[in-house]
């Protein structure tokens, strides 16, 4: 008895000891990362940090969240940089001085899925239109035709509420305008999920929906668009802001992002495993991307020194 | 339907070819929890018995404010943890953010309500008459407590275990303080909330069944420590 609590406990104090060993492990320069859900999920970042930990030696940290947490973060000090995409909220974020600058590396399209007899009759449309009907269709019968919205201040949040203004909408009072706007505020992958149940209409990340896509019986019925297009960036947040911050590091480490060999791994990434590549490479192709000369530079400019 | 049969499956894989990065996420998993339910004994217990054998005023509404903390959040704590120790907040200088020292925080504080409550609560079941007998009897006030630990023990066991499973099973600190980082600050329940965002429904239940056995395993053996 007396050695079975013996050994226990034993056991038990080692445990700790066990993670402070893992922790001592990875010692050297570390860059926290705050990144976007829809970037992380795909595991692109996974590849990316082990191809770079290896040439460098610099350990990646990576923490995913929506956009909204991610640029608390950045705002706080509490990590070194931002991988995000939501250009309205970066320029801010730049502006307010807790960002250095912008950084556009990669980029794909938004899709508006549904279901494949398409109630709302919105194929061929650009997005905002598309929206714009089906909301004429869901204020009419909303067992038609639903919009199932994210709803919780992401990129793609973000996305969908620029769609209704260029619709002419206020985003702010959709959800009084009827039962067929559902508002999950929940992640993608839990959107996606909801909309399928309710047969509805949603706006997602291609990369999302790529990995949802076995378990789902919606399509894709807008794709391509203009209106849709989804870029990301990268942000080092600012040492005069952030003393602490490792600006050489992500410095570093977005140099590494754009490099050939990088972009190579971004714009490869997912053909094997989808039959086409999630994100398209951000080389050259600057106006596409409606990022403008400075948003393209290689190399990024030097870090100042803090204040 | 299919991915419930397939999670089990998936499970029982894993479990038997020792998947390196499932068994380092589950030992993290379980390191964790672990030292946070040490840290939050170690303070809780004693404090409840001190709470327990002292008289003072406002002793009821103390003991009403910890059985209402049972309920706190475990995002609101992990969230309040987070402004605590972030970079621009007051112990930011002790780089506990993002790190497993800061989870095992999170998780101590999260769990100290039910572990103090609980704590006061089986001492009020019993010490009442043991302590009148065993004073009676002639046993010193030494006698007396020991008397009396000995008898709550089961209850106290009781207590730890659960705060243990709160530990285990909560996502709300995991993820805000430790940021589910890959192969420094993932957990069990971090890794199944983002299997499940990414559409691994099967991998997601799978981690769940490992989850639960860890806890059946710790249980079984704090059941067997406890026969005599």
């Amino acid at each position: 008895m007396r050695t079975t609590i013996a050994t226990l406990l034993a056991v038990l104090l080692c445990l700790p000891m066990a993670i402070a060993a893992d922790d001592s492990a990875d010692s050297g320069s570390r860059l926290k990362i705050a990144t976007t859900t829809s970037l992380y999920d795909t595991k692109l970042l996974d590849l990316l940090e082990d191809k770079f930990e290896e040439e460098y030696g610099i350990e990646l940290d990576i923490v995913s969240g929506g956009t909204g947490i991610a640029i608390q973060y950045g705002e706080k000090g509490d990590v070194d940089m931002l991988m995000v995409h939501d250009k309205a909220r970066e320029i801010k974020f730049i502006e307010d001085g807790y960002g250095l600058y912008r950084r556009c590396f990669a980029y794909n399209y938004f899709y508006v899925i549904g279901p494949s007899d398409d109630p709302a009759n919105i194929k061929g449309m650009n997005a905002s239109s598309a929206l714009k009907t089906i909301m004429e269709m869901g204020m009419q019968d909303p067992a038609k035709s639903k919009f199932v919205s994210r709803g919780d201040n992401s990129g793609t949040h973000s996305k969908e509420k620029s769609l209704w203004r260029a619709a002419g909408v206020d985003s702010a009072t959709i959800n009084a305008t009827g039962d067929w706007y559902v508002e999950a505020g929940q992640g993608m992958g839990a959107t996606l999920m909801m909309a399928e149940e309710k047969q509805a209409y949603t706006l997602t990340d291609m990369s999302t929906f790529m990995a949802y896509r076995g378990n789902m019986t919606l399509m894709p019925l807008i794709e391509g668009s203009e209106d849709l297009l989804n870029v990301y960036a990268a942000i080092p947040i600012s040492p005069v802001k952030h003393p602490n911050v490792n600006c050489a590091a992500a410095q570093t480490f977005i140099d590494f992002l754009v490099s050939a060999e990088g972009q190579e791994m971004i714009a490869t990434y997912g053909e094997d495993k989808y039959g086409q590549p999630l994100f398209m490479s951000a080389l050259g192709q600057c106006d596409v991307m409606g990022c403008n000369e400075t948003e393209c530079a290689t190399p990024a400019a030097a870090c100042p020194a803090p204040a | 339907m299919d991915e419930i049969i397939g999670g089990l499956v998936r499970a029982v894989e894993l479990i038997l070819t020792l998947n390196p990065e499932v068994v380092q996420v589950t030992f993290r998993s379980l390191g964790i929890s672990v030292t946070s339910v040490l840290l939050a004994s170690t303070i809780n217990i004693p404090l409840g018995g001190l709470i327990h054998f002292s008289d003072f005023r406002g002793k009821r509404a103390l003991v009403n404010l910890i059985h209402t903390l049972y309920s706190l959040p475990t995002v609101t704590v992990g969230l309040l943890v987070y402004l605590l120790i972030s970079r621009s907040g007051p112990l930011g200088w002790l780089d506990l953010l993002f790190n497993p020292a800061g989870m095992v925080l999170g998780q101590a504080i999260l769990i100290t309500p039910i572990m103090l409550g609980l704590t006061i609560t089986a001492l009020d079941a019993i010490s009442r008459d043991i302590r009148d007998t065993t004073m009676s009897l002639g046993a010193s006030e030494m006698q007396s407590l020991r008397a009396i630990a000995r008898e709550a023990q089961p209850a106290l066991v009781s207590a730890v275990l659960l705060g243990f499973g709160r530990a285990l099973s909560e996502v709300g600190v995991a993820m805000m303080i430790g940021g589910n980082i890959r192969g420094h600050t993932r957990v069990l329940t971090t890794a199944i909330s983002l299997e499940t965002s990414m559409g691994n429904l099967e991998l997601s239940l799978a981690l769940g069944i490992i989850l639960l056995s860890i806890s059946l395993l710790v249980n079984l053996a704090m059941s067997l420590s406890q026969r005599r």
